[in-house]
């Protein structure tokens, strides 16, 4: 307990202010992530098979070894 | 020993022949590999020698010229053979009904990945070929072992060992091993059930494309009852000297760090049970059922039961054998360790920590968690459930090998697969065997007098010279001779296979 008082205590003013910082670091860095995401599945949606349904049914293997 | 090794993969690829679904694979499968040969062989093609102990006259069977046929005219026996050997020292053929490549040996896990990626590129070389031949239809391959439907084709991988080493040890350690490594070299799969049908409680990826095709511990079927520990033994060498570890259970890997990673561990786990060194059981109860309980739990939480009854997640039971494994490469080498060995360690340690934190942070390195990735993705943006046809052509585009159209290959190129090793060196092993094992002899042999080769395999190669009367067979039954330090300069120096069998039998 006598340590935790030693430790210079934030103004409330001082934390709100850094809470918000995180707070839109993290929006910021979601946002950027979202549009990676949708950059990635966009680039991906062009190259897949059409009709996946077919496409994938029609996929029919012999065992092998 | 180390990660260092003679070792090699065989990769069976999924093949289809666009639009056609009844189209016969083991036409297809030759069209694959003539296509391959007819365009890469600038003289005869060497038959593969299925006969090693035959008497010379007869390997004369094999040395016939071969005609391009209509596929349409190929008997089986005709498919039979479609076999040709690389000058890179590997061999191309039709397996029952895919093309298959077979690495040249290697002796690292980094070589391991090279040849077998070197091997990707002659089946997207070869497929390309294929398309050239006026009235074909494109055929594509992919690089994974099911269809979804019931069927698996295997990735292999091959590992030379001491003879002395009783195989009891080797089934007694290696089994949990196999159990676990499912985490590191997986290759996910959509679908639960050999033939992907079980949707029970939502679960719709698992870790392992194989997993599910495992019924026996041990055994010597490929095909059916397929065992964790295959007992296959020809060894291609002398076999008072070594045993050929047969290893049938792996998937077929695309990113590099997964194929990596795979072959440097176990070569690590085999050599600890070459040199006694493995102190501890750590068998495990019903070694079939955790295998897939393991491959469908992609949380890894899943806790396997041991005989001695502490119960470990898959990610416990390899640190247990990376703990062996740091002990054991301190013990022997210390600080004088090779590079690779070094370097295993410390990837499998880390992926190992990374994936007990959290399976998403090895999403660039992993097969498994790559593509899990892209299907959480999906899922989360469109709202698909695991059994919408999507995720399951996402499953399989991801092995497409077209690097326009496989999924993989995009990751790769927008930098969001970790690669070992670049382009060039990769294309450089399409055509150049590797210079310590005997895949240098017979790949040299084959690009530099390739008119004189009659036939090859991994324990021979056969010439066939003018004015001799029967073929003149060259064993190459040591897999660590016949490298560029043996017969490099031989070669250099001998303009014709005369020269140089002369010069080998004098």
């Amino acid at each position: 307990m006598a340590q935790e008082q030693k430790q210079p205590r934030k103004s409330s003013q001082e934390e709100s202010a850094t809470e918000e910082v995180v707070e839109t670091d993290v929006a910021e860095r979601k946002e950027m992530i979202d549009e990676d995401v949708d950059a990635i599945l966009d680039e991906i949606d062009e190259v897949l098979e059409t009709n996946a349904e077919d496409f994938v049914k029609s996929f029919i293997q012999k065992g092998g070894e | 020993m180390s990660v260092r090794r003679v070792m090699g993969t065989e990769v069976e690829y999924g093949i289809s022949v666009q639009g056609q679904p009844s189209a016969n694979p083991m036409v297809a499968s030759s069209q694959i590999v003539n296509a391959y040969a007819s365009s890469t062989a600038r003289a005869r093609r060497a038959r593969w020698d299925f006969e090693e102990e035959s008497p010379l006259r007869d390997a004369r069977g094999f040395d016939m010229a071969r005609q391009i046929a209509d596929p349409s005219q190929l008997t089986d026996e005709d498919l039979g053979l479609a076999n040709v050997i690389l000058t890179n020292g590997a061999r191309l053929y039709v397996d029952h009904a895919h093309p298959e490549y077979s690495s040249p040996e290697v002796t690292t896990p980094l070589d391991v990945v090279r040849w077998e990626k070197a091997g990707e590129q002659v089946m997207l070389d070869a497929s390309r070929m294929a398309a050239q031949v006026p009235g074909s239809t494109p055929i594509l391959l992919y690089k994974n072992n099911t269809d979804n439907k019931g069927a698996s084709y295997g990735a292999h991988e091959n590992y030379l060992m001491r003879r002395s080493t009783q195989f009891a040890e080797i089934v007694r350690h290696l089994t949990p091993f196999f159990v676990s490594r499912q985490v590191v070299t997986g290759a996910g799969r959509v679908g639960i059930g050999q033939d992907g049908r079980d949707t029970t409680a939502d679960r719709g990826f698992q870790i392992s494309q194989r997993s599910d095709y495992f019924e026996v511990e041990v055994g010597l079927e490929t095909t059916l009852k397929r065992p964790i520990i295959n007992t296959r033994d020809e060894p291609h060498a002398d076999p008072a000297v070594y045993r050929r570890l047969h290893v049938i259970l792996g998937d077929a890997n695309l990113a590099e760090v997964s194929i990596y990673l795979k072959s440097g561990t176990t070569a690590l786990v085999l050599a600890m049970i070459e040199d006694g060194f493995i102190d501890r059981d750590l068998s495990v109860e019903g070694a079939v059922k955790s295998l897939r309980d393991v491959s469908h739990d992609p949380t890894l939480r899943h806790l396997v039961t041991l005989r001695d009854g502490r119960r470990l997640t898959a990610v416990q039971l390899q640190l247990e054998y990376l703990d062996l494994a740091r002990k054991y490469v301190e013990d022997r080498y210390g600080s004088d360790a090779d590079d690779q060995t070094v370097d295993v360690l410390a990837r499998w340690e880390s992926v190992l920590t990374r994936l007990e934190r959290d399976p998403m942070e090895c999403a660039t390195e992993l097969d498994w968690v790559a593509k899990l990735k892209l299907l959480q993705q999906y899922r989360d943006r469109d709202g698909l459930g695991w059994d919408d046809a999507k995720l399951h052509l996402i499953d399989l585009q991801y092995a497409d090998v077209r690097p326009d159209k496989g999924l993989y290959h995009r990751l790769a190129a927008a930098g969001r697969i970790e690669r070992l090793l670049d382009d060039a060196t990769i294309e450089a092993a399409m055509h150049d065997p590797p210079v310590d094992t005997r895949a240098y002899f017979r790949g040299r042999c084959l690009d530099k007098y390739a008119d004189s080769v009659a036939a090859a395999s991994w324990d021979s190669v056969i010439f066939d010279l003018p004015g001799r009367e029967s073929l003149q067979r060259v064993p190459t039954i040591d897999p660590l001779r016949g490298t560029r330090a043996h017969v490099g300069e031989l070669i250099d120096r001998c303009d014709t296979a005369q020269a140089l069998v002369a010069a080998i039998t004098r």
